[in-house]
C-alpha cells in the first residue's frame, strides 16, 4: 500500500475511522444518551462520505453566476449529493430527537437510563411474569 | 417516456401512482388540525380506503407486463424522481392499502381500551404516516427516495410501538432498541446507495440496473450490495437480525401490531426482491454466492429456529412474532432460490402471510381487549365464550401452518414446486418439516381455547361487531385466497416475470 494511495483516499479513511467510532460507542455504552451520540457521529460519517464524493477536482461550488453567463471553463461540484444530505441530515434530526423523547418517557417510567438497570428490571419484570403465567423462553431479545 | 407535450395534460388516472401516497401523507397533518378523534379516523379511513382503490386501479393497468412510469413534477427520469409501478409494487400496494383498510374499522375500539383518549388523533397522524412511508417506499423507483421513505415509516413505528407504554413500560425500551437498530439499518442502505452512486452515477433504478451491466467485478457495486442487503435484512427482520422484532410485536399496542406484522416486514421484503433482482442481476456471481450460501441457510435457520422458540411461547403476542420470524424464513428461501416460480411464491407469501397475520393479532387483540392479557393462561376456554373470535383464530391458524383450502397452503405449494424444479427435494422436505412446528403452535393455542377449562365466575362477551367484521374478512379472505387462486398467483406470476426481467422493460 504506497504513500500515494492513503492519501489519495483520505476521505475514506477519515469516513471509516468515524463510522467506527460511532459504531462502537452504539454499541458499547450502556447510558441511553450516550448511545444516541454515537448514533449522530455514525449518521454523521456518512454525510461526511456523500459530501466528500461530491467533491470534482478544481471544482468550485455549483452555485450559476446571477446573470446566468454560465463560462464553460469553470468547473462546477457535484450538487446532487449534497442535496441528498440536506434530507438525510433533517432524518437525522428527526431520529435524534424522537430517541431522546423517549428516554425521557424512560427515565420518568424507570427512573434511570442506564441499560443495565434497565434490562435488570425488565428481566425481574419477564420473570415474574413466567412464574404468574408459566414459564416461555426468549427475555427481550 | 420522455417529458413530450401531452405530459402537461395528465387526467386523475395518469396521477395515480403518487396520489396513492400524497393522499395520506397529507390527510396526516390534517387528522392534527382538526384535533378531534372521530374526524380524525374519518380523515385516516378516507385516505387509507382511497389509497386502496387507487393500489386496485393501478394493478388491473399494469397486469398484463405493463409499466406506469410517473416523473415528479415533470422532471424526467433519470434525472427527475419517478414513481414506476409495475405488478410487483402494485401487488404490495393493494396489500398494504387493503390491510390498512380493514385494520381501521377495527381500530378505533381497540385503541379505545389500550390508548389514553387525547393520544388518539396524535396516534391516527402517526398512523397514516408510517402507512405513507410504506407505500412511498414501494411506489417509488428512485434508490434515495426509498431511504426517506423508509425513514418516515419507521419514525412513525417508533412512536407507534412506544405508545403501548400506558399497558407495559417495556414498550419504551423495545421502541428505543428498535430506533437505534432502525436508524443503523437506514442508514447503513443509505451507504449502500452512496456506494451505488460512486460507480454509476444515478439514483434512478431502472438506470442504476442499465448501468450496472458489466461491472460485476467492481469492488464499489459489490460493497453497495452488502451495505444494502444487511440494512434492508434489519428492516425485514431476517433470521439473525429479527432481533427487535419480538418484544416490539409484544408490546406495541394490539392495532400497531396487526398493521406492522401484515406490511411493514413486506415493504422491507419487497424493496430487497427490487434490488436483488432488478437493480442488482443475479447473474453477478456475487449475488449467486450470497444468494445460495448466506440468504437460503438464514432462511432455513429461521424457518425452524424462529418456530421452535414460538413453541415455547406463553405470550400469545410474543409467540405469532417469532411465527413472523419464521414465516420471514419462506419469503427469503424463494428468494434464495433466484427462480420465476421461487419469486412467485416469495410474493405469495407475502400477501398470504400478510391476511393470515392480520387476523391473527386481530385476535388477539380482541382477547386482549375482553382479558386484559395476552398470555395463554388467561385464555382458557374462550372457545365457548368468544365462539367469533375463536373461529376466526383457527381459520387464521389453519392457514398459517398450510392446510389445503387455506392461503397459507398455496403459498407453499408454489415455494414446494420452486424447489422441485431445481431438484432440491430436501429442501421441500424442510419445508414440510417446518411446517409441522406450526402445527404444534397452533395446536398448542386451539387447545387452550377450546380443551381446557374456563375459569369460574369470569363470563366474557365477544368483541363488538366493528371488530368481528375487519376480522371475518380477512378470514375469509384466507379461504377465498386458498381456493381461488387467481388474483394473487397472476399477480405475483407477472410480478416475478418483471422482477427478473429487470430495467429492460
Amino acid at each position: 500500500m504506497s504513500m500515494e494511495f492513503i492519501l489519495g483516499h483520505l476521505n475514506y479513511w477519515l469516513f471509516i475511522v468515524l463510522m467506527m467510532i460511532g459504531f462502537y460507542i452504539v454499541v458499547s455504552r450502556g447510558n441511553y444518551i450516550k448511545k444516541i451520540v454515537g448514533l449522530n457521529v455514525f449518521q454523521a460519517s456518512v454525510f461526511m462520505f456523500y459530501i466528500s464524493i461530491s467533491n470534482v477536482t478544481g471544482g468550485t461550488a455549483p452555485i450559476f453566476p446571477v446573470d446566468m453567463n454560465i463560462d464553460p471553463d469553470v468547473i462546477y461540484s457535484n450538487p446532487l449529493p449534497h442535496v441528498l444530505i440536506l434530507t438525510a441530515i433533517v432524518v437525522g434530526v428527526a431520529t435524534t430527537s424522537l430517541g431522546l423523547a423517549l428516554i425521557v418517557r424512560i427515565r420518568e417510567e424507570y427512573g434511570t437510563i442506564e441499560e443495565e438497570d434497565i434490562l435488570e428490571m425488565d428481566s425481574a419484570a419477564q420473570a415474574s411474569e413466567n412464574l404468574k403465567e408459566g414459564s416461555s423462553m426468549g427475555g427481550r431479545a | 417516456m420522455s417529458s413530450s407535450p401531452e405530459q402537461t395534460a395528465l387526467t386523475i388516472i395518469d396521477q395515480l401512482p403518487v396520489l396513492t401516497v400524497v393522499v395520506p401523507m397529507l390527510a396526516a397533518p390534517l387528522c392534527v388540525l382538526f384535533g378531534n378523534r372521530h374526524i380524525a379516523w374519518i380523515i385516516t379511513f378516507l385516505a387509507s380506503l382511497l389509497s386502496f382503490l387507487f393500489a386496485f386501479h393501478m394493478l388491473f393497468q399494469v397486469l398484463d407486463g405493463d409499466v406506469l412510469s410517473y416523473h415528479l413534477g415533470g422532471w424526467a427520469p433519470p434525472l427527475g424522481i419517478e414513481y414506476r409501478i409495475d405488478a410487483a409494487n402494485a401487488f404490495v400496494l393493494l396489500l398494504i392499502s387493503g390491510i390498512s383498510t380493514v385494520v381501521l374499522p377495527y381500530a378505533r375500539k381497540s385503541i379505545e381500551h389500550e390508548i389514553k383518549k387525547v393520544s388518539h388523533t396524535l396516534f391516527y397522524c402517526c398512523y397514516l404516516l408510517c402507512f405513507t412511508g410504506l407505500l412511498g417506499m414501494v411506489a417509488t423507483g428512485d434508490a434515495f427516495n426509498i431511504f426517506v421513505f423508509l425513514e418516515i415509516s419507521s419514525l412513525s413505528t417508533y412512536v407507534l410501538i412506544a405508545m403501548g407504554a400506558e399497558r407495559d413500560r417495556r414498550a419504551l425500551t423495545s421502541a428505543y432498541d428498535y430506533l437505534i437498530l432502525g436508524t443503523i439499518g437506514a442508514t447503513f442502505f443509505v451507504i449502500g446507495i452512496g456506494f451505488l452512486y460512486m460507480a454509476t452515477g444515478t439514483l434512478n433504478l431502472a438506470d442504476l440496473n442499465v448501468r450496472m451491466a458489466g461491472m460485476e467485478d467492481n469492488r464499489t457495486i459489490q460493497a453497495a450490495f452488502a451495505f444494502i442487503i444487511v440494512g434492508m435484512g434489519l428492516k425485514a427482520a431476517i433470521y439473525p437480525l429479527h432481533l427487535w422484532l419480538p418484544s416490539a410485536y409484544t408490546y406495541a399496542p394490539s392495532v400497531v401490531t396487526i398493521f406492522l406484522a401484515a406490511t411493514a416486514t413486506k415493504a422491507a421484503i419487497y424493496v430487497l426482491l427490487r434490488f436483488m433482482f432488478s437493480v442488482f442481476q443475479p447473474d453477478f456471481i456475487f449475488e449467486l454466492n450470497t444468494l445460495t450460501w448466506i440468504i437460503m441457510p438464514l432462511a432455513i435457520v429461521a424457518m425452524f429456529a424462529a418456530s421452535l422458540i414460538a413453541v415455547f411461547q406463553t405470550n400469545l403476542k410474543r409467540l405469532l412474532a417469532y411465527s413472523s420470524v419464521a414465516q420471514v424464513g419462506y419469503m427469503i428461501l424463494g428468494m434464495g432460490l433466484a427462480s420465476t416460480t421461487g419469486l412467485t411464491a416469495t410474493i405469495v407469501h407475502l400477501f398470504n402471510h400478510g391476511i393470515t397475520k392480520a387476523v391473527l393479532f386481530m385476535v388477539v387483540g380482541a382477547f386482549v381487549m375482553r382479558t386484559g392479557s395476552s398470555f395463554a393462561k388467561h385464555l382458557t376456554g374462550l372457545g365457548k365464550q368468544m365462539p367469533l373470535t375463536c373461529g376466526a383464530f383457527v381459520i387464521g391458524g389453519l392457514s398459517l401452518i398450510g392446510v389445503p383450502g387455506t392461503a397459507g397452503f398455496i403459498s407453499k405449494w408454489v415455494l414446494i414446486d420452486a424447489a422441485f424444479q431445481q431438484d432440491l427435494w430436501w429442501l421441500a422436505l424442510l419445508i414440510v418439516a417446518s411446517s409441522l412446528l406450526a402445527v404444534i403452535y397452533v395446536w398448542k393455542m386451539v387447545e387452550v381455547l377450546y380443551m381446557q377449562p374456563a375459569p369460574e365466575g369470569v363470563i366474557v362477551k365477544d368483541v363488538p361487531i366493528s371488530m368481528l367484521v375487519p376480522m371475518w374478512l380477512m378470514a375469509i379472505a384466507c379461504i377465498y385466497f386458498g381456493l381461488d387462486t387467481d388474483l394473487t398467483l397472476t399477480s405475483a406470476r407477472v410480478a416475478a416475470e418483471g422482477l427478473l426481467a429487470g430495467g429492460s422493460n
